[in-house]
């Protein structure tokens, strides 16, 4: 992510203030700013040297396949985690779409309405979430997103016949991971037209900056006239939308639908936000850290499985770098405090 | 500069058995700042978020250029050309100066989608804060960083410019100094004259006398909900407003 200014999305460490005074603060938050890309960069370059396998195309192919789902639901659950939320529902929400997706597969044979189906899916779930949260006057939407999770899970299985994974999907989703465009996985491009469209949402449109305004300050949206309350219903239905679209190529990648896909999912989207450099308090993040931290697990595990390490490690290693995001994020919020300190001074 | 700006007229407000305003009345000026004083509890914020929209009167009323008003919510005392400035800010952090300024009134493109659809017009947001930071002389390092960064003086600046953007009748600003250091103090009331300079209504609501006898062109004071004092602030009257300010009779 490069230095923006004007910039909607941007982090407040992304355009840090020159500190008069003191180099070392400004050191310090330009290093946070840049931290997770930095570390991206040192691992692929770690474990190119270690692996030669891993810079293979069809390995490296297959990271960009493996990291698309979690890439896709991630930059939904960047924005709700941006608004001060969560959303523990997409694993669930997913696989229910994909089963909805194969309903309808079987029922009309159609490409556009198992697409339809699906998107539909997700983004009721959302819908649901979001109202509940903003009407029932919820403290936080962990609770409402954990029913869901259960009620997802539960509605999947009990829809699909005999309980378990339907084979099949339209050719056109199945190509999604059976064909390659310039060498690419298309899943790849689906998570590039994702973040297209939300990147035209939160720096060039009305509504992304109030998504942003409410994560920034809740209360002074309210003030200001903002409307808070469908802005956090639509953020919802956004995430259940990107769970619904990565539903489409989750399916499409596996040829089927399955009521158990999409396990644990909500943890590593909300890792891939937090990892990437987002503020698990909510206020600053953008999409590129739902990006940047769901290519680094997608490396991380990738790197993990070459050396043959056993799959149990590499949950105890992406916990680990949950711990060390959250400190960094922790250390930029003490460094920025005494950047204000410091302006303070510079000013008089 | 023949008629006031703002008129309370036999202004009512009672929370349960408290009646936090008895019929207060008073005036604001154009070109004319306007200090509200009291001690803890007396009114003076309840009669601000009265203004302001937040509250509304149970009698009396709110005139505006002679005609009268009603409130109904902030947003509506904002679409009259009402801003207020209130203790705890409400910036946006994540937000740059500009942004902050139009948050929650973006200027947007085309107007015949819905709101929430729009594009924001960025350009033309960022020129005009751009010109009133400028106008106002408020000096930012990094103007289009987010304000989290920026001091609290640096901040109450942006929050009183964002005011000044929207006021087209009168500015009230709740204790803008209460939280900053001295220096800091000082660039804010610099301000404070600048926008009366400017022909704006200023109403402010300050603990410091020193402020009030540089500032303020007249002095209200309330007592316990009720008006018990009016007068021009100056090095003579200092001690008669501390006496009406706690009630001690001379």
């Amino acid at each position: 992510m490069s230095r923006r200014t004007e910039n909607g999305l941007a982090s407040a460490a992304q355009s840090v203030p020159v500190v008069k005074g003191d180099p070392a603060v400004a050191l310090g938050l330009r290093l946070l700013s840049v931290g997770p890309l930095l570390i991206l960069v040192l691992l692929v370059t770690g474990i190119a040297l270690v692996t030669p396998a891993f810079l293979k195309p069809i390995n490296l192919g297959n990271i960009l396949a493996q990291t698309s789902v979690i890439a896709i639901v991630a930059m939904g659950q960047q924005l709700v985690i941006l608004t001060r939320g969560i959303d523990l529902s997409v694993g669930s929400n997913l696989a229910l779409c994909t089963v909805v997706g194969g309903l309808a597969f079987q029922a009309t044979g159609g490409t556009l309405p198992v697409i339809l189906a699906m998107l539909f899916t997700g983004t009721l779930v959302g819908a649901v979430n979001g109202i509940v949260y903003v009407y029932g006057r919820l403290p936080h939407p962990f609770i409402i997103t954990l029913a869901t999770l259960s009620i997802c899970r539960g509605l999947a299985l009990a829809l699909a016949p005999g309980h378990t994974t339907m084979r099949g999907m339209p050719d056109a989703v199945a190509a999604l991971g059976s064909q390659t465009l310039f060498g690419l996985p298309l899943g790849v491009f689906v998570v590039a037209l994702v973040a297209g469209l939300l990147l035209i949402l939160t720096r060039y449109m009305v509504a992304g900056r109030w998504i942003i305004a409410v994560g920034g300050n809740p209360q002074a949206a309210l003030g200001m006239g903002i409307p808070v309350k469908g802005v956090l219903v639509a953020t919802y239905m956004i995430s259940g939308l990107c769970a619904g679209i990565g539903a489409i190529v989750l399916a499409g990648r596996t040829d089927a639908a399955s009521p158990v896909y999409g396990q644990l999912l909500e943890l590593d989207t909300i890792a891939a936000v937090i990892i990437g450099g987002a503020s698990f308090l909510g206020g600053r993040g953008h999409l590129g850290h739902a990006l940047i931290g769901a290519v680094l697990i997608g490396v991380i595990r990738n790197a993990l499985n070459l050396q043959n390490v056993e799959v149990f490690y590499q949950m105890v290693a992406i916990g680990v770098i949950i711990v060390l995001a959250v400190e960094a994020d922790v250390l930029r919020s003490h460094l920025e405090a005494r950047a204000r300190v410091l302006q303070a001074r510079g000013a008089a | 500069m023949t008629a006031p700006v703002l008129s309370i007229r036999h202004a009512h407000k009672r929370f349960g058995a408290i009646r936090a305003l008895e019929d207060v009345s008073l005036d604001a000026w154009p070109g004319e700042v306007l200090a509200l004083l009291g001690d803890n509890g007396a009114g003076k914020s309840t009669l601000v978020k009265c203004i302001s929209g937040i509250h509304a009167l149970d009698e009396g009323e709110i005139r505006l250029h002679g005609t009268a008003l009603s409130l109904a919510s902030p947003a509506a005392a904002r679409a009259a050309g009402i801003e207020t400035v209130y203790q705890d800010l409400a910036l946006f952090d994540n937000l740059s100066p500009a942004q902050n300024f139009y948050a929650g009134r973006e200027l947007s493109f085309p107007a015949w989608l819905p709101r929430p659809l729009r594009f924001l017009d960025k350009a033309a947001m960022k020129k005009t804060a751009a010109e009133v930071i400028d106008r106002l002389q408020v000096r930012l390092p990094h103007p289009d960083a987010p304000v989290a960064m920026m001091s609290g003086g640096q901040r109450q600046a942006i929050a009183v410019a964002r005011a000044t953007v929207f006021a087209r009748n009168i500015v009230l600003l709740d204790e803008p100094t209460a939280a900053l250091g001295l220096r800091e103090a000082r660039k804010v009331l610099d301000l404070i004259a600048r926008l009366k300079a400017e022909g704006n209504a200023v109403i402010l609501i300050t603990h410091n006398m020193e402020h009030v006898t540089e500032l303020a062109d007249r002095a209200v004071v309330l007592r316990q909900g009720r008006k018990v004092g009016e007068l021009k602030p100056d090095a003579s009257s200092k001690q008669d407003l501390v006496s009406l300010i706690v009630g001690a009779e001379t």
